[in-house]
């Protein structure tokens, strides 16, 4: 079953034509993989698939319904992991995935969160201002929502492995499969070769004057 | 019923309108503002009250009346951008603002100057005059906006909210100056005031408002066309277009 | 729907309590501006209590723009303004509760201080009375109004002049209602219509900013 499908999407920034006419679609257990050199579009092309950003023209659609149309729903089954990390440093990592928990309406217990924080490693670091972690502690209390909202279908990552050591890659992509295993869907770019053991379909973006 | 504009939704039909419009505009805005201008300065008859000092009204009174045509004309092209996603309306909205700031300031110019031989000084704060600023502020904001952000698409959207907000203000900013103004009212008669106007003076005012309205037109037409080039360099039809007057040049010589 | 907004107003209102530092700097800049001005034009009590209502006005007007720019800075900066865009949440909804806790970190402190200044500026008692329905009824109105400009010019780098040229023309209705109002009650005359008049400009942008605040932050997605 089709779940996210994109038609003729041409999307322009800074007047410059980004790409045109893009057309794809992901069916439930697909990895579709956005490829392309720096400046090519590929984080716009992401932001427009999550609506938060406008196309110039086309349409996106999910399980068949403009997103324009369906936003309430559209968003409960989506994660997006975009450039910033959406985590408030001043607050807890606990504090801020509570919050986080909470807007998306998201009915957790407390003893959870500590749970899939300690399993990513942070055991200790859960109450600590997110702004006293390393860049990699802060991403993996980020990455914790992939754990937290098992009713998302769709998830749409932009470069989540930057800044990863092994052990969080490691981690990251054992998730990763395992969601596409329960016929979930991955949207992603990265700048490392995508080195996951699973069948990838690819878009590659090319970079237009 | 508006299928007929939608055509002129793209950048390329719109920028072959402003030049096809443009020589007639041109023509008549000479014809109309420059007559109208010389039947008010030098044929028009002498005012009773204020000898040949009144003549500045003029440039005043169309120029203050255009500047809130050209801003209200703003606030509709924001609307139409905002509401039916159409770029070219925002590349109008701001071709149209710099114009509208400029004839906001000429009124305030020529209002404060008519206001020395009025009171014998060159500046009051008169309900009127400080509406001009306050509008003159407005048309600086939504300017400064636009030109504060690199991608002129966001730009455009931001200026025109920023519009809109203004459009919504100005009538409460209107009339809460002029409350205010008669709240402070000093002793010195403070009057543009509004008695009725001979024949012989209306007509050449309202050529001189005709001139007006057909200048800035010209001049929007001009803007439009180079703020579509600006934008759109990268596009085929303009790379054609620039390489078409080259052969041209190239040619003629 | 009762839940997230919820969440995000004890949210907003914790974060404001860890950067409280940061929440003085408009309320000292308050008290700064208004003790300038018996230095700039004479301590005489008369001529003071004359300015006083402008002054303290337009003093808060400064104050507030100052502190507004934190309005969605951060969660700008953090991603976390995407990921309230992306839950169910309603936007104008999210603008509103945001715009509120603001208004309860930032201004209501100026409000409290405001006894303090009225003593300065040698303000009688009905004068501050009013002043101070003045400010209760004003200060969401710049909250609001302030809020479009904000979400609009928050992805700009120096967004704090612009701000500042954007707003100030928008609030000058506010300004001469307010203060005719306190110079009303000085002269002990009624002031009724003033406050009304505000009333009227604060329900109006309670039920409009939002949506406007909404698409300015949309705006500055892109």
């Amino acid at each position: 079953m089709t779940v996210l499908s994109a038609h003729d999407l041409s999307v322009s920034k800074r007047d410059r034509l980004l790409f045109d006419k893009v057309n794809f679609t992901v069916v439930q257990g697909e990895l579709l993989y956005i490829r392309g050199p720096n400046g090519a579009g590929k984080t716009s092309l992401l932001r427009v698939l999550t609506g938060l950003v406008e196309a110039d023209e086309g349409q996106v659609q999910f399980l068949g319904e403009d997103i324009k149309q369906i936003r309430d729903s559209y968003y409960s089954q989506l994660i997006y992991f975009g450039h910033n990390l959406g985590v408030n440093t001043s607050l807890s990592g606990v504090e801020n995935l509570k919050f986080w928990c909470q807007l998306h309406q998201i009915d957790v217990a407390e003893q959870e969160i500590y749970r899939v924080l300690a399993s990513l490693s942070l055991i200790g670091l859960e109450d600590l201002p997110v702004g006293n972690l390393s860049a990699g502690q802060q991403r993996r209390v980020a990455l914790a929502r992939f754990w937290l909202k098992s009713s998302a279908v769709l998830w749409i990552l932009d470069e989540p492995f930057t800044a990863l050591d092994a052990e969080g890659i490691a981690l990251l992509r054992e998730r990763l499969l395992q969601h596409l295993a329960q016929q979930g869907s991955v949207i992603m770019t990265s700048h490392q070769l995508l080195d996951i053991d699973y069948p990838t379909k690819e878009l590659v973006l090319e970079y237009r004057i | 019923m508006w299928k007929w504009l939608h055509p002129y939704a793209k950048t390329e039909r719109a920028y072959q309108l402003c030049q096809t419009l443009f020589p007639w505009f041109a023509l008549s805005a000479l014809v109309s503002f420059s007559g109208g201008l010389m039947w008010g300065l030098a044929f028009a008859p002498t005012d009773y009250q204020q000898g040949d000092s009144f003549r500045i009204i003029y440039i005043h009174v169309p120029s203050a009346i255009l500047s809130m045509s050209a801003y209200a004309a703003m606030a509709i092209a924001a609307f139409i951008g905002l509401v039916w996603q159409v770029r070219t309306t925002f590349m109008a909205m701001m071709a149209l603002a710099p114009i509208g700031a400029t004839i906001t300031f000429i009124a305030l110019f020529t209002g404060a100057a008519w206001g020395k031989p009025m009171w014998g000084t060159w500046w009051v704060w008169d309900a009127r005059l400080t509406s001009e600023l306050i509008l003159l502020f407005l048309y600086l904001g939504v300017i400064s906006l636009y030109k504060s952000f690199e991608d002129k698409q966001q730009a455009g959207k931001a200026a025109g909210v920023m519009a809109l907000v203004g459009v919504v203000n100005l009538p409460v900013i209107h009339y809460s100056v002029e409350w205010w103004n008669t709240l402070h009212q000093g002793a010195t008669i403070t009057k543009f005031g509004k008695p009725s106007i001979a024949p012989e003076m209306l007509w050449p005012l309202l050529l001189s408002l005709l001139g007006l309205a057909l200048v800035m037109a010209a001049i929007f037409l001009l803007r439009m066309q180079n703020e579509i080039l600006r934008r759109e360099i990268h596009r085929p039809w303009v790379v054609a277009l620039v390489n078409g007057q080259i052969d041209k040049t190239a040619g003629q010589k | 729907m009762n839940g997230p907004l919820r969440a995000l107003l004890k949210r907003d209102l914790a974060l404001a309590y860890r950067q409280r530092a940061e929440l003085m700097q408009p309320m000292m800049f308050f008290l700064l501006v208004i003790s300038l001005f018996p230095l700039g034009i004479g301590p005489s009590p008369d001529t003071l209590q004359k300015v006083g209502p402008g002054v303290i006005w337009v003093a808060a007007i400064l104050a507030s723009l100052l502190g507004m720019e934190r309005l969605f800075r951060d969660d700008y900066q953090d991603g976390s303004l995407e990921q309230l865009i992306l839950s169910s949440t309603p936007l104008p909804l999210v603008a509103l509760v945001k715009v509120f806790s603001h208004w309860l970190s930032s201004i209501l402190p100026l409000l409290v201080l405001s006894p303090l200044l009225a003593l300065f500026l040698n303000l009688s008692l009905e004068m501050y009375w009013t002043l101070l329905q003045t400010l209760l009824l004003g200060t969401p109105l710049l909250s609001l109004v302030g809020a479009i400009a904000v979400g609009l010019t928050v992805g700009l780098n120096r967004g704090g002049v612009l701000l500042a040229l954007l707003l100030l023309p928008m609030f000058i209705p506010l300004l001469i209602f307010a203060t005719s109002a306190v110079e009303a009650a000085s002269m002990q005359l009624q002031y009724h219509a003033q406050l009304a008049f505000i009333g009227a400009m604060l329900l109006f942008s309670l039920a409009l900013a939002p949506f406007a605040i909404a698409y300015a932050l949309r705006v500055s997605q892109n």
